[in-house]
């Protein structure tokens, strides 16, 4: 089986990253990372290709430092690892990143794709519902579960809904966005992260595309930002400090006054 | 937009396109293929062709294409018959926009044998319905739902389209959109009409941090996710008085053979708790609650309260709960009533979630957490002693 996983190389921002004084987002400093639903999606890469058999292909698109993302990849076990990487590309939206992505997808001919639910940078969660459709593939989001049956032709998923999850059969080759709940992805091991070091990364410029170019970039790219803001939160209640009896107390008050208990 | 031309002089009507298409939408007439009105431009027969006589032209639109598109679109959500909330919240903001906008306010639904449910759109202001009916769109799927949307759109050009930021119009928006080439915006929290006339979309990104607005000028529809909880419902007359929107019915040319994926089973999760989107009340636990083992503090106070559980992403990443009871930029955003935050130190992904909330109430040992900048009443303390004695008087004053 070829098993395509794409991946994003994203900033950490777990805590907060305003600067207080400025209002403006804190970049120094702050380290890079795996996107974290895109080691679940590495993580099944591999562990189907474990299992059955086929080899596990990275892809990314991102500027050159993105490479260390990649290099995780493979000291996790992916087989190979692409970067796809030109200023061309800059100011790609979601639809432009997908398309772009297609065109280095579709002549390695995959089975599977596996893309991580969404980035923790932008949540859009639309590259790979996007890529998908510019592959002319079904897509399945939102798994956390996949099964092979034997005969390898189809795939069987359970998908999360708003009350439950659905068992889904689909035809190969399929693009499915996965669940943190999916797995439990590994660390690279010491033999891995060594070998990873000897794999060569491939990069692909524009030139190597046959693209439309007025569908790259910022050309190809509908939306636009036109205005980015800090949210300010704002400080509307009381803060107080209590012995625990006379904090319960409070806010048994608090319910009842609000008449909700 | 998009659209499909045949070269008359390079197609030798071999018949291949007809042969490939997905959706059965190509017919040979007089030795020419034909693309017929289904067309969902999936380009299956542009790749294919073999004298590439087949050709998807997508342009962007200049300003007199772009007064072809009009009214304001919802896609009305709806789960074995009824329907979702974010779609009545999004009709009543589309409502606004119309209004700014001075064109037309018009819901799709979609679905089978649910034509009962024009009547509760009407009391929001609906000009329009377009209701399609079909057995193989009893449940959802990316493709049948992506064919028909398309299919819709190509033939009576929106200005605006608007979907609810659920599981379901998170997998439908961008097949959608990538489908007609137009941008697309997902999960805002705010829209706007610009005095150009545009739709300002704005919402958060990294993790909340800061906001974004963003414009599609060049394209249309401009199509939106919008997160649940974040617009108020409002009806916009009483039942009596409300006029009647006129009501389309659109035959589905659904194949059921261009719907690529099977449902073998709908498995429905008996939890204890309500859907949080929908929860009045909501007791939130974060990484302060130590170990899983300690959940039930939070659990029986929820009980008590007829509340939902959510969890903090650290929560649910470490996988006490189960992800969708998240509560967070990457999880659910709620407004309930009373949202009382145990344990929550209330990172601004979390915040921004949650924010709206009517009333929240944190307990947290560490005077500094952001989340008392939004609470409205902040309990600094241990919640391992506070919230059993919390239960203790609320199970006294429910015996009384």
């Amino acid at each position: 089986m070829k098993i395509i996983a794409c991946i994003k190389q994203v900033p950490e921002i777990s805590e907060v990253m305003i600067d207080p004084k400025t209002h403006t987002l804190k970049r120094e400093g702050v380290p890079s990372i795996l996107n974290p639903f895109d080691e679940n999606a590495v993580e099944e890469g591999l562990r189907i290709k474990e299992e059955y058999s086929g080899e596990l292909i990275v892809i990314t698109m991102g500027p050159s430092q993105a490479e260390e993302a990649l290099k995780r990849c493979l000291a996790m076990g992916a087989d190979e690892a692409i970067l796809i990487s030109d200023k061309t590309f800059a100011g790609s939206d979601t639809l432009a990143t997908a398309y772009t992505l297609s065109l280095v997808i579709k002549p390695l001919k995959p089975d599977l794709i596996i893309c991580g639910k969404q980035a923790i940078d932008g949540d859009t969660a639309q590259v790979g519902p996007e890529l998908a459709e510019q592959l002319g593939i079904p897509q399945i989001t939102y798994v956390r579960k996949v099964e092979i049956p034997e005969d390898k032709k189809n795939i069987i998923l359970h998908k999360e809904t708003d009350d439950g999850y659905e068992i889904i059969q689909c035809k190969l080759p399929v693009l499915i966005t996965v669940l943190k709940t999916l797995n439990e992805p590994r660390y690279p091991s010491i033999r891995g992260i060594l070998a990873a070091k000897k794999k060569e990364i491939k990069v692909i410029k524009a030139d190597d595309l046959k693209a439309k170019l007025s569908f790259l970039g910022a050309d190809g790219s509908p939306t636009q930002v036109v205005n980015i803001f800090t949210p300010q939160p704002h400080q509307k209640g009381r803060l107080i400090k209590l012995e625990p009896k006379d904090a319960a107390k409070e806010i048994v008050n608090f319910l009842q006054r609000e008449k909700i208990f | 937009m998009a659209e499909i031309i045949v070269d008359k002089n390079k197609c030798n009507g071999c018949g291949k396109c007809v042969k490939l298409c997905p959706f059965g939408q190509i017919t040979i007439v007089d030795k020419l293929a034909r693309i017929d009105l289904g067309c969902t431009m999936c380009g299956v027969c542009q790749e294919l062709c073999l004298t590439g006589a087949i050709l998807i032209k997508r342009e962007r639109l200049n300003t007199e294409d772009i007064s072809n598109y009009q009214g304001v679109w919802v896609f009305i959500e709806q789960h074995q018959g009824k329907i979702k909330p974010v779609s009545l919240e999004l009709l009543s903001k589309a409502k606004e926009l119309t209004k700014k906008l001075s064109q037309e306010l018009v819901a799709v639904l979609v679905g089978d044998e649910i034509s009962y449910l024009t009547k509760d759109l009407s009391l929001y202001g609906v000009h329009k319905i377009y209701l399609i009916e079909n057995k193989n769109l009893e449940r959802y799927t990316t493709d049948a739902y992506a064919q028909i949307l398309v299919g819709l759109i190509s033939q009576y050009r929106p200005n605006i389209l608007l979907i609810g930021a659920t599981n379901t119009g998170r997998d439908l928006a961008p097949r959608v959109a990538a489908r007609l080439r137009v941008g697309l915006t997902a999960d805002c929290t705010d829209l706007d009409i610009t005095k150009e006339g545009y739709l300002l979309q704005t919402r958060p990104a990294f993790g909340g941090n800061i906001m974004a607005q963003i414009l599609c000028k060049y394209t249309r529809p401009q199509m939106a996710t919008v997160r649940p909880n974040v617009f108020k419902k409002s009806q916009f007359c009483s039942n009596s008085l409300s006029p009647s929107p006129e009501i389309i019915k659109v035959e589905a040319k659904l194949n059921p053979l261009s719907i690529r994926t099977k449902i073998l089973e709908v498995v429905k999760e008996v939890t204890e708790v309500a859907n949080l989107e929908e929860a009045n009340i909501i007791v939130s636990a974060g990484r302060g609650l130590g170990s899983p083992d300690n959940l039930y503090l939070v659990q029986d106070l929820a009980q008590l309260l007829g509340a939902a559980v959510g969890g903090s992403r650290a929560i649910v990443d470490a996988g006490w709960l189960p992800h969708h009871q998240q509560v967070g930029q990457s999880g659910k955003t709620v407004a309930p009533e009373l949202y009382i935050a145990c344990g929550i130190s209330g990172a601004i992904q979390h915040l921004v979630g949650m924010q709206t909330s009517k009333r929240i109430v944190a307990i947290n040992k560490d005077l500094d957490a952001p989340i008392f900048k939004i609470a409205t009443l902040g309990i600094v303390g241990d919640l391992f002693k506070v919230i059993p004695l919390l239960i203790e008087d609320l199970k006294k004053i429910k015996n009384k």
